[in-house]
C-alpha cells in the first residue's frame, strides 16, 4: 500500500519535473549515467519527503478545523496533556526508518559516484584506456588538456559520447566550480589540489540538447563569476578521433589564405597577443606560462569568450572592449585597434581551424 | 542613586542607554540597531532581486553585486537576525526564570556596544572605498585577492561584534545556570530559555573557530603572513573548514530561540501546555549536539573523498529525527486545545509548513551525491531562506507582537499586524520556493546576472515579485509600530491572557528590578500554575527587602569604541596587502587599544559596589510613587 503510494508520488514527480528546464542545461533532463543516478535519488529523497509533508498537513489541517477556539467557549480551559511515550516513540522511530531507507542508496551513490579508480588502468601496451581531461580553472575561463593526447583546448570541451570521460580539476588562481548540470553534478577546482570524478555524456540525450551542454562556474570566483560558462560538445567517439587527429596535427599554426587573415596574422604578433594566446594545439610551454586561453581551433568555436554569440561583430567588440563584457578579466580593460586592425583580426582567429 | 524616573529630557534618555546595564534596556538598544541593520539587509535583498529580475540587466555592477550580495549575508546573520534575538533572550529570559537580571550586567552591556561598534564599523565600508565581496563565506583564495579594504572591514568587524556575541553567549550560560528562582529546577524551565541556554553553549563552542579563521585572514591580509596562501605553503580548505565549523552550529544558533519562541507561542494560544516537554528539551539539547558533527555537508563538491561525504551525510539526515520530534510536539500541542489566532500564533502557524519544506530539502541535501547537483545553485539559496525566515525571521516578527506589550507597555495592532503577515507570507513563498526549480534547472548561486535564452527568465521575474511584496509587508510593520507607540495605550501584565510564564506575571513593562520578591516556582508553567488557583500573584520565596542594583556604566562604551578606532589603525597600517598603509595607522592601532585597556583598567581598579533599593522605598512603589 505504501509502496503503491510511493511509486505514485515518484510518477507525479517525475512528470510534474520532466517539464522542466532546457535540455542543454537543466539537472531535470539528465544527459548521462551520473546526472541520472542524481536525479533518481532527487526522486526518491523527493517522494519521501513529500510524504512526510503529507502527514504534517494532515494533522495541520485537522487542527486548525477541529481546535478553533469558538464563540461560548471564551473561558474553556482544555485538558493540559503532559505528552505521549507511544506517540513519541512513533514518530522517533518512523523518520529514523525513513532516513535508514534514504541512506542506502547515498551511501551507494557516493561511492559509485565517486570511483575513479579505472582512471589509471592501463591495457597491455601500458597506454591508459579511458579518456582523462585536465580542467584547469582561471579567472573566467577555462582550459581542457587531453595529456594522453598531447593537445590543448580551451573554452569548449569536446568529448565523446557514451563513455566514461574522467576529469582531474584543479584552479590556478582563485577556487572555482566545475559544473555540467545536464551530465552530472558539480566538482570544485582547488587552488591547493587536484580533485578527481567522471561524466558520462549519452549520445541519444546528446542529439536531444544539439550536442552542445552548457558548462557553469558554481563557486563565487569575482565580479565576472556569471559570465565564465563553457560549453561542451558532446560527439560520437569517431567524430572525437577526427577532430583529436586533427588537433594532434596542428603542431604548427594553420597559415592564413586571404591578404585580410595574413594582416590579422601580423597585428596578432604585433601587439604580442602570442606571448599568452598559443594558436596550436601542443602547446608546450608549462601551465604558468599558458595565461590565456588556447586559440587553435577558434574556428570552430560556439561563443566569443564562453557567452557571446560566436560571429565577427561580436569578436570584435570583445577584442576592443573585454571590461565590458567581463568585468575583472585578466586581458585587458580596452584595446585602441583601428577598425582595420579589427576587421583583420576577427578574420585570422576565425580562421583558425584545424577541421572543417 | 539612578535618576529619578519622572519625564526625562532627550539628553538624559540618549546618556540612560549608553551607560545602562540593565537587561530590558539593552532588549531595547539590540532591537533597534537589530531592526536598523534588518532594513539595511533587507533593502540590500531588493537591490539583488531587482538586477535578477530580467536577464542581463544593469541595475547594479557586477562588482556592486557581489558586494551588495555579501553585505546582504553577513549583515542579515551576523547584525540583524542574532541581535534580534538576543534582544528578545534579553527581555525575556531573565524574567521567565524569575531573576532581576542577568549574572553580568556590565558585560551584557559590553556586548551589545561591541556588536554595535563592530557593525558600524562593517557598514562603513559603502562609505570608505567599497564593500566586502567574497560572499558572506569569505573563501580564502577569493577573499584573499580581493582588491581595497572591503575584506579587512569584514575580519575586524566581525572580530568585534563576534566578541560582543561570545560575551553575551557565556553571559546567558552563567545567567540561566546561576539566577533561577528557588524551585526553577532545570526541567521547570520555560523553553525559550532552554533554546536560549542551548543556543549559548553553541555560541560558546562555535565562534572561537570563527574568531581564529577570521583572524588568520586578517593576518594574511593586513601583515604579510600566509597561512591560506597556497603558493607559500597555506592552504584554503582549512578556512572552508573553520568557516563551518562556526556556520553549522550558526543555524542552530540561530533558529533554536525562534523554536523557543514558538514553543512559547503555540501553547499560550492553545491554551495548553506544551506537548512532551521532556522530549522538547532533549530534541534541543541533541539538534545543538549534532549541529557540530555536520559541518562538512557544506563541502560536499570540495573533493574530502567518499567516505566522508558518505559520513557527513547519514549525520546530517540524522538531525531530521530530533527537529521531526518538535513539529510533532507542537501540533500535538494545538491538538485538543482551544486555538486563538492571534498576529503572533498566525506566525507560528506560517512557521510549521514554511520551517518544514526547508527541512525537507536540507534532508534532500544531505544525499551527498544529489547535493553535487544542488551545491551552489539556486536550490540552496531557496533552502537556507525557507530555513532562516520561515523559521527564523517568522519566529523574530511573532516575537515582535507576542512580546512588544512586555518590552514597551502597548499593543502591536492586530489588524496591520495580519495585513503584513499575509503579504509576508505570500510575498516569501512567492519569492523563493521557485527558486529551488531555477536551481535544479541549471542556475548557480551568486551570479551578478544571468544570460537569455536559459529558460530561466520567468523564475526570476516571480521571485523579485514575490520580493516585492515582503517588503510592502516590513513597510506596513514599521507604520504600525509609529502608530502604537505614538497611540500610547497601556497594556496590562498579561495582556494576551492566557500567559503561562512568569514574564507575564509583572507589569508591562516591568519595573527595573522586575520581581519586588523573588518568586517561588513550583512547576512548569509557572504563572498559569498560579493563576489556575486563582492567585494574582506570583507566590514569593523571600520576604520583602532591599534589593541590590548594579550601577550604570559608560566604561563598556568605551571599552568598544576603543577597538573600533584600533580596528581603523590596524587595515591603514603599513603593512597592508592593499599598499595604501598610512604613517598613522600604527599610531591609531595603538590609540585605540589603548582606549580599550585603559578603560578596562579603570573597570578594575575601581570598585563599584552597586547601591541598593530599600524595602521603604519598594512599598512606596505599589502606592503609586515611582523607585527611580
Amino acid at each position: 500500500m505504501k509502496f503503491g503510494r510511493l511509486s505514485f508520488l515518484f510518477l507525479l514527480l517525475t512528470l510534474v519535473l520532466a517539464g522542466c528546464g532546457e535540455p542543454f542545461l537543466s539537472t531535470l533532463k539528465p544527459a548521462g549515467e551520473v546526472a541520472e543516478t542524481q536525479l533518481t535519488l532527487l526522486f526518491i529523497s523527493t517522494s519521501i519527503m513529500v510524504l512526510v509533508i503529507l502527514v504534517v498537513v494532515i494533522i495541520y489541517l485537522i487542527v486548525l478545523f477541529r481546535f478553533r477556539r469558538k464563540k461560548g467557549e471564551e473561558n474553556k480551559i482544555p485538558k493540559q496533556v503532559e505528552g505521549s511515550h507511544k506517540l513519541e516513540i512513533i514518530w522517533t522511530v518512523i523518520p529514523i526508518l525513513l532516513l535508514l531507507s534514504l541512506s542506502v542508496p547515498t551511501i551507494a551513490a557516493t561511492f559509485k559516484l565517486g570511483d575513479v579508480k579505472d582512471m589509471d588502468k592501463v591495457d597491455k601496451d601500458g597506454n591508459r584506456e579511458a579518456l582523462v581531461v585536465n580542467v584547469r580553472a582561471n579567472l573566467y575561463w577555462w582550459e581542457f588538456e587531453y595529456p594522453d593526447l598531447g593537445i590543448i583546448t580551451s573554452q569548449d570541451l569536446v568529448v565523446p559520447t557514451d563513455e566514461k570521460v574522467y576529469f582531474n580539476l584543479k584552479a590556478s588562481d582563485v577556487k572555482h566550480s566545475f559544473w555540467v548540470p545536464a551530465a552530472g553534478g558539480k566538482m570544485d577546482t582547488n587552488t591547493d589540489n587536484e580533485n578527481k570524478f567522471y561524466l558520462v555524456f549519452d549520445k541519444e540525450k546528446a542529439d536531444e540538447a544539439g550536442n552542445l551542454f552548457y558548462g557553469k562556474c558554481a563557486e563565487l570566483c569575482g565580479p565576472s563569476h556569471a559570465y565564465m560558462d563553457f560549453k561542451v560538445k558532446a560527439v560520437s567517439r569517431d567524430e572525437f578521433n577526427q577532430w583529436a587527429t586533427a588537433m594532434q596535427k596542428n603542431k604548427e599554426e594553420v597559415q592564413p589564405t586571404s591578404d585580410l587573415a595574413k594582416q590579422g596574422q601580423e597585428v596578432f604578433q604585433a601587439n604580442n597577443c602570442i606571448a599568452c594566446h598559443a594558436v596550436t594545439a601542443n602547446d608546450a610551454r608549462p601551465e604558468t606560462a599558458r595565461t590565456a586561453p588556447n586559440l587553435a581551433d577558434f574556428g570552430n568555436r560556439t561563443r566569443v569568450a564562453g557567452i557571446l554569440e560566436y560571429n565577427e561583430e561580436n569578436l570584435k567588440a570583445w577584442i576592443q572592449n573585454p571590461e565590458k563584457f567581463k568585468p575583472g578579466n585578466q586581458m585587458y580593460k580596452e584595446a585602441n585597434l583601428s577598425e582595420e586592425e579589427l576587421d583583420a583580426l576577427a578574420e585570422y582567429l576565425m580562421g583558425l581551424k584545424v577541421q572543417e | 542613586m539612578s535618576s529619578v524616573a519622572v519625564k526625562k529630557g532627550l539628553g538624559a534618555s540618549v546618556w540612560e542607554y549608553l551607560t545602562t546595564v540593565d537587561h530590558k534596556k539593552i532588549a531595547h538598544l539590540y532591537l533597534g540597531t537589530g531592526g536598523f541593520f534588518f532594513l539595511l539587509g533587507g533593502i540590500e535583498a531588493l537591490f539583488i532581486r531587482i538586477q535578477l529580475m530580467k536577464p542581463n540587466n544593469n541595475f547594479v555592477s557586477e562588482q556592486l553585486f557581489n558586494e551588495i550580495m555579501t553585505m546582504h549575508g553577513t549583515t542579515m546573520i551576523f547584525l540583524a537576525a542574532m541581535p534580534i534575538l538576543f534582544a528578545f533572550m534579553n527581555a525575556v529570559v531573565p524574567i521567565q526564570i524569575g531573576a532581576r537580571d542577568v549574572a553580568f550586567p556590565f558585560l551584557n552591556a559590553l556586548g551589545f556596544w561591541l556588536f554595535f561598534f563592530g557593525g558600524v564599523f562593517l557598514n562603513l565600508s559603502w562609505f570608505l572605498g567599497g564593500a566586502p565581496d567574497a560572499g558572506w563565506t569569505s573563501y580564502a583564495s577569493l577573499s584573499l585577492r580581493s582588491e581595497g579594504h572591503g575584506i579587512d572591514f569584514y575580519t575586524l568587524g566581525l572580530q568585534i561584534s563576534g566578541f560582543g556575541t561570545l560575551i553575551s553567549g557565556i553571559n546567558f550560560l552563567a545567567t540561566i545556570i546561576n539566577m533561577r528562582a528557588p524551585g526553577m529546577s532545570f526541567m521547570r524551565m520555560p523553553l525559550f530559555t532552554w533554546t536560549t541556554f542551548i543556543a549559548s553553549a553553541l555560541i560558546l563552542l562555535a565562534f572561537p573557530p570563527l574568531t581564529i579563521g577570521v583572524f588568520l585572514l586578517m593576518f594574511d591580509r593586513l601583515f604579510g603572513s600566509n597561512f591560506f596562501d597556497v603558493t607559500m605553503g597555506g592552504n584554503t580548505i582549512i578556512w572552508e573548514h573553520f568557516f563551518w565549523i562556526f556556520g553549522h552550529p550558526e543555524v542552530y544558533i540561530l533558529v533554536l530561540p525562534a523554536f523557543g519562541i514558538f514553543s512559547e507561542i503555540i501553547p499560550t494560544f492553545s491554551r495548553k501546555r506544551l506537548f512532551g516537554y521532556s522530549s522538547m528539551v532533549f530534541a534541543t539539547v541533541l539538534i545543538g549536539f549534532l549541529g557540530f558533527m555536520v559541518w562538512a555537508h557544506h563541502m560536499f563538491t570540495t573533493g574530502l573523498g567518499n567516505v566522508a561525504n558518505a559520513i557527513f551525510a547519514i549525520a546530517t539526515m540524522a538531525i531530521a529525527v530530533p527537529t521531526g520530534i518538535k513539529i510533532f510536539n507542537w501540533l500535538l500541542t494545538m491538538w485538543g486545545g482551544s486555538i486563538k489566532i492571534t498576529v503572533p500564533m498566525l506566525y507560528a502557524l506560517g512557521f510549521i509548513p514554511s520551517f518544514v519544506i526547508g527541512g525537507v530539502t536540507g534532508v534532500m541535501q544531505a544525499v551527498a551525491p544529489l547535493d553535487y547537483q544542488l551545491h551552489d545553485t539556486y536550490f540552496i539559496v531557496a533552502h537556507f531562506h525557507y530555513v532562516i525566515i520561515g523559521g527564523v525571521v517568522f519566529g523574530i516578527l511573532a516575537a515582535t507582537h507576542f512580546y512588544w506589550p512586555k518590552m514597551f507597555g502597548t499593543k502591536l495592532s492586530e489588524k496591520m499586524g495580519y495585513v503584513t503577515f499575509t503579504l509576508f507570507f505570500i510575498g516569501f513563498h512567492c519569492t523563493f520556493f521557485i527558486q529551488h526549480f531555477l536551481g535544479l534547472m541549471g542556475m548557480p548561486r551568486r551570479v551578478a546576472t544571468f544570460l537569455p535564452g536559459q529558460g530561466l527568465e520567468l523564475g526570476n521575474l516571480i521571485s523579485s515579485i514575490g520580493a516585492i511584496l515582503m517588503a510592502v509587508a516590513v513597510i506596513i510593520l514599521l507604520f504600525n509600530v509609529v502608530i502604537t507607540s505614538i497611540r500610547n495605550k497601556k497594556v496590562g501584565a498579561d495582556p494576551w491572557e492566557d500567559g503561562r510564564t512568569m514574564e507575564w506575571a509583572i507589569a508591562s513593562p516591568p519595573p527595573f528590578y522586575n520581581f519586588k520578591q523573588t518568586p517561588l516556582v513550583r512547576g512548569l508553567d509557572t504563572w498559569w500554575l498560579e493563576k489556575m488557583e486563582g492567585k494574582k500573584e506570583l507566590t514569593p520565596a523571600e520576604p520583602l527587602g532591599d534589593i541590590h542594583m548594579p550601577n550604570n556604566s559608560i566604561i563598556p562604551f568605551f571599552i568598544s569604541l576603543g577597538l573600533f578606532v584600533a580596528a581603523f589603525g590596524a587595515m591603514y597600517n603599513p603593512l597592508n596587502s592593499v599598499g595604501d598603509g598610512k604613517s598613522w595607522g600604527l599610531p591609531v592601532l595603538i590609540i585605540g587599544l589603548g582606549i580599550t585597556f585603559g578603560s578596562m583598567l579603570i573597570r578594575s581598579l575601581r570598585d563599584d559596589f552597586g547601591y541598593h533599593i530599600h524595602k521603604e522605598d519598594l512599598l512606596e512603589d505599589d502606592k503609586g510613587g515611582k523607585v527611580g
